[in-house]
């Protein structure tokens, strides 16, 4: 029976990493991770003509090549727990629908892969399911139609803007099975809002978000980051990276610099790629956990870390309205040697 | 202890960099008087013709707004748009921009709902304020008899 410290959630069962795949466009394929994905696709339309139905190829792409790569078989799988950026999360729906299999829709924005995570992780641990699957996924180009503006609108992007991955990444998360690397706990996070407007600048939307997800991780166990090899936030780019060090070091005297990595400034090379703050969206954490950080866990190069996914919980309609930007951050701990 | 939304903005905005504002007037004047300096010599070189000063006014709108509209279509614009900012955007060239990438990118959703009820999501208030601010001075001049 899993634990409970505070807000943090102990899993008794240790969900294993039974397998683990990315899919992304070209774009990320040019970045400094380029050779970790599993499936490129240059064309990001991938033969569609709609932006949505691409979306949902990149995402199906990776779900299937995770099943491929686990030895097990469709029919193995007990449930996808998927979401995505798009209205009504159609990425996802459209996406799993050929699978078949039970399909349960999560939104959290870009925190959505941590969500999935956290989702699946609970299904097994109720012992009702054997092998789950958590996905998600983001395009630049749907993400461009519906958040912004056309994609040939002639605009300037500010310092502050991301530039939102187009790629999917998708885990088999099982009761046992996998190379020993395994969920040790989760942490959904609270929602923070500190006032922020600018849609241009998710990366200090989420960053209070995060800095909370984590101290409070940090303090229900009793855990510092150097316990840590390194501390992985989802997409905050090189203005949210900032803005939560700051904080943590402000309002906690914890100082994050060591360990904290951000997958938004990992994925691309910000300035040759001119992506300006770094990369965003789902598919951002989404990808480099799927290719980067689970390959980093299984050939030893960490042995023990945390995942913060950050997402940005507004909407056209909310911005428009002149609401701020509420942040969420959900936090999932990786450990290796879990069969020993 | 905790930070208030009023500090927590001022971090925001030191640790956001600020446009280059510079660099992107220079680009836009360089960029828009080019646009301009073009569209004035078409302008000029119509006058040599036996067109009205009218005529040769329109005509030349309607080419930058046909070259915009090129631009746009084979993905071009929006990439000397990033550099040339206001110098794109304030002349017709950002009118006839803002209506041909929003068709193209509608189209997906069909010609009627799509296409043609999407694209003017951008220009569609440009529209709108340029017609009432035309009709306030309409006003304003038959009134006072400023003519």
């Amino acid at each position: 029976m899993a634990l409970r410290r505070g807000k943090t959630i102990i899993l008794d069962s240790k969900p294993r990493i039974v397998s683990f795949a990315s899919a992304v466009g070209k774009k990320e394929n040019e970045g400094p991770l380029g050779e970790e994905f599993d499936e490129i696709y240059e064309d990001t339309t991938m033969g569609e003509d709609s932006w949505e139905k691409a979306e949902s190829l990149y995402l199906k792409a990776a779900i299937t090549k995770a099943i491929s790569k686990s030895e097990l078989q469709k029919s193995d799988i007990d449930v996808i727990c998927s979401g995505d950026l798009l209205n009504q999360c159609i990425g996802s729906s459209f996406g799993i629908k050929d699978f078949e299999l039970p399909f349960c829709g999560v939104y959290g924005a870009c925190s959505t892969m941590a969500l999935s995570l956290c989702m699946t992780s609970m299904m097994i641990e109720t012992g009702a399911f054997c092998n789950c699957i958590a996905a998600t996924s983001s395009h630049f180009c749907s993400a461009e139609k519906q958040f912004r503006k056309p994609l040939e609108y002639g605009g300037q992007r500010p310092p502050s803007a991301q530039w939102t991955v187009t790629g999917a990444g998708a885990v088999v998360l099982g009761k046992e099975g996998g190379k020993s690397v395994c969920i040790d706990k989760i942490h959904l996070g609270t929602i923070q809002d500190l006032g922020i407007l600018d849609s241009n600048n998710m990366g200090a939307a989420m960053a209070p978000a995060a800095k909370k997800t984590i101290a409070d991780f940090l303090s229900d166990t009793g855990t510092k980051p150097s316990d840590y090899d390194a501390i992985f936030t989802g997409d905050l780019g090189s203005v949210g990276s900032e803005l939560l060090l700051e904080l943590m070091l402000k309002e906690e005297g914890i100082d994050l610099g060591s360990v904290h990595k951000d997958c938004g400034l990992m994925i691309y090379d910000r300035e040759a790629q001119d992506v300006h703050a770094g990369g965003s969206g789902c598919g951002c954490s989404g990808s480099v956990l799927c290719s980067h950080i689970l390959s980093g866990l299984h050939s030893g190069k960490y042995s023990n870390i945390l995942f913060i996914a950050t997402g940005a919980l507004m909407s056209t309609v909310s911005s428009l309205q002149g609401q701020s930007i509420p942040g969420i951050a959900h936090l999932v701990n990786f450990k290796r040697g879990c069969n020993e | 202890m905790s930070i208030s939304n009023e500090e927590y903005g001022r971090m925001a905005k030191r640790a956001s960099p600020n446009s280059p504002v510079v660099k992107d007037c220079i680009k836009a004047f360089l960029f828009g008087g080019t646009i301009c300096a073009f569209a004035e010599g078409l302008n000029t070189a119509f006058g040599y013709t036996d067109m009205s000063m009218e005529e040769s006014k329109a005509l030349t709108m309607v080419i930058l707004i046909a070259i915009t509209a090129i631009l746009t279509a084979i993905g071009i614009f929006d990439n000397i748009a990033k550099h040339a900012g206001a110098g794109t955007m304030v002349p017709i060239t950002g009118f006839a921009n803002s209506i041909v990438s929003a068709a193209l990118e509608f189209q997906t959703e069909g010609r009627i709902l799509g296409t043609a009820a999407q694209m003017f999501t951008i220009a569609g208030p440009v529209i709108v304020f340029g017609c009432s601010a035309a009709a306030v001075y309409g006003f304003i001049i038959y009134f006072f008899g400023l003519y």
